[in-house]
């Protein structure tokens, strides 16, 4: 049998999308990073349950941004360390949902 | 203390849980803000979105189904098992779903928040906007206000309710919720995609404002745990999936990857076709069920909607709104009464509980409550909707070669995966989950 479903994915780049969708971004990071915690885990759950892909391991450490975060909270729950210190944006900042 | 800071009752979240609280409180007289960190309510809701019993709105509004910004009454539900390359459906009609207050319509969440809440206001709430609420205000153990994130930012009032969504910080501040753990919680994304009316009708056999609530389980996501949905809007669909955290940690596989991979199943590419994606989206859904459930008041709080984790994901169901409503009302009756009586105790507070408790909202989450951990069962998710689809495959082949019956095709399909002793065990958990 042919695996055609897994095998012939054609992934829409996440910045792509993250173009849509509305955000008021603050000068004022909401997320926080323990970076120094990150080193060593091998896991990172961060960088594979972050719908708008803001996690990224490179060289060893911790890169992140908050700009187009989509505020579900899926990271810090993920984070078995508990390096990511997360918070509600200022009122009115972040992401606007219009169209969902 | 400013007299314009203190009110009867504030509450934090303009969603439909706090919206609707807002709205029974001022309509009884009583002064309430009603407080929500977006631009405007809605701005940060997400779900499917279908909301299933709105009638509970006929309470308070009679023929909503006139002017509340529905997009579509659900007709159609269908429930497909993927394979790799396959789909089993079951797929029901009814016109009996087609007559107000509806069984569920779909919504969209901007528009619909923002108009639940607009009746709220026109009922006399103060609604106060971009504005999020940090902590609560307490007088020995009773909570008396909220602090707001700017200058001057307490508001005072005896009873505050918290419907301030998913990662309720205040439900935990006051040290009702605990800190979540991976696998009670799950994430959704998804994509609204523009087809157009006609095309919406045709291709899901619809006719008018009829819609279709549909969801897929097994190859939808792969190896993680969870599950994808289809809904129909007026002129778009509303597609998504939703993995359970720990396990799409542990698979390594990006959401976004999982919900391009869903939209190119050879069963699911054919319906979203040419569909333009509008916005993408996410959200964190407390999918735990009934031990998720916090504490849900102490002297001066109460906590509603998705919150207190009342979110109803219990296999073929998948309710949340009527949840935060229901919630949102029995929070608004417990505090009139609290109001009646001028006594603010956990006491009194705790006949919110009981109401939940009378209604649906308790009842059907206790009663499901083996549901999830029936539901995030491997065989289940990944290896059951396989071996059903392969089962149709060798009951439909024709090959000019005699047949077997039709019991010992499925049971040997079955039993080349899976012994009979586990076959029996799964069987007596599935009824034990949904049935009996």
């Amino acid at each position: 049998m042919q695996e055609l479903a897994s095998e012939s994915v054609v992934t829409q780049p996440i910045e792509e999308r993250l173009e849509l969708v509305r955000f008021k971004v603050d000068k004022r990071p909401h997320i926080r990073v323990h970076t120094e915690a990150c080193r060593g885990c091998d896991l990172t759950p961060c960088v594979y349950v972050c719908p708008a892909g803001l996690f990224e391991i490179l060289g060893g450490e911790m890169h992140f941004s908050y700009e187009h975060c989509l505020e579900c909270g899926t990271c810090y729950v993920a984070c078995e360390r508990k390096a990511i210190e997360w918070e509600y944006p200022r009122g009115g900042w972040g992401v606007s949902f219009r169209a969902s | 203390m400013h007299a314009q800071q203190q009110f009867d009752v504030i509450v934090v979240g303009a969603g439909p849980a706090g919206s609707s609280a807002a709205l029974v409180l001022a309509r009884a007289g009583l002064r309430v803000a009603l407080i929500e960190r977006g631009e405007y309510p809605g701005a940060k809701n997400v779900s499917g979105a279908v909301f299933y019993a709105p009638g509970l709105l006929a309470e308070l509004l009679p023929t909503f189904w006139d002017e509340a910004p529905f997009e579509r009454y659900i007709t159609r539900r269908v429930l497909t098992f993927l394979g790799r390359e396959s789909a089993f459906s079951l797929d029901f009609h009814t016109r009996h779903f087609a007559l107000p207050p509806y069984n569920g319509v779909t919504v969209l969440r901007p528009k619909f928040d923002r108009w639940l809440a607009g009746k709220a206001v026109e009922a006399g709430a103060l609604l106060i906007t971009s504005t999020v609420v940090d902590d609560l205000l307490y007088e020995g153990e009773r909570v008396i206000g909220v602090q707001c994130r700017r200058d001057d930012g307490a508001l005072y009032a005896p009873v505050v309710i918290a419907a301030d969504g998913a990662n309720s910080f205040l439900a935990k501040k006051a040290g009702l919720q605990r800190e979540f753990s991976a696998e009670e919680m799950s994430l959704g994304v998804k994509e609204v995609l523009r087809l157009g009316v006609r095309t919406i009708e045709e291709r899901f056999h619809l006719t008018g404002d009829e819609g279709m609530a549909s969801e897929y389980v097994g190859e939808a996501t792969g190896p993680i745990k969870g599950g994808a949905f289809l809904y129909t809007n007026r002129e778009t669909l509303s597609l998504g999936i939703i993995v359970q955290i720990a396990s799409l940690a542990q698979q390594r596989i990006r959401p976004y990857e999982l919900l391009d991979r869903f939209k190119q199943h050879p069963a699911v590419a054919p319906l979203v076709r040419d569909g333009v994606t509008l916005e993408y989206s996410a959200h964190m859904i407390p999918e735990g069920g009934w031990q998720l459930v916090p504490r849900l008041a102490r002297a001066g709080l109460l906590v509603a909607g998705d919150a207190a984790a009342l979110v109803f994901a219990a296999g073929i169901f998948l309710e949340g709104m009527n949840f935060a409503v229901a919630s949102g009302l029995a929070a608004a009756e417990t505090a009139l009464e609290a109001h009646r009586n001028s006594d603010f105790s956990a006491a009194t507070l705790s006949g919110y509980r009981k109401r939940l408790e009378q209604s649906f909202v308790l009842q059907d989450l206790r009663r499901f409550r083996l549901t999830p951990a029936f539901v995030n069962n491997e065989r289940l998710q990944n290896l059951y909707p396989e071996l059903l689809c392969q089962a149709a495959e060798q009951v439909f082949r024709s090959e000019g070669r005699p047949r077997k019956k039709l019991g010992s095709t499925i049971l040997t399909t079955l039993r080349s995966k899976v012994s009979l002793w586990t076959l029996l065990r799964d069987g007596w958990q599935a009824g034990r989950a949904l049935f009996f």
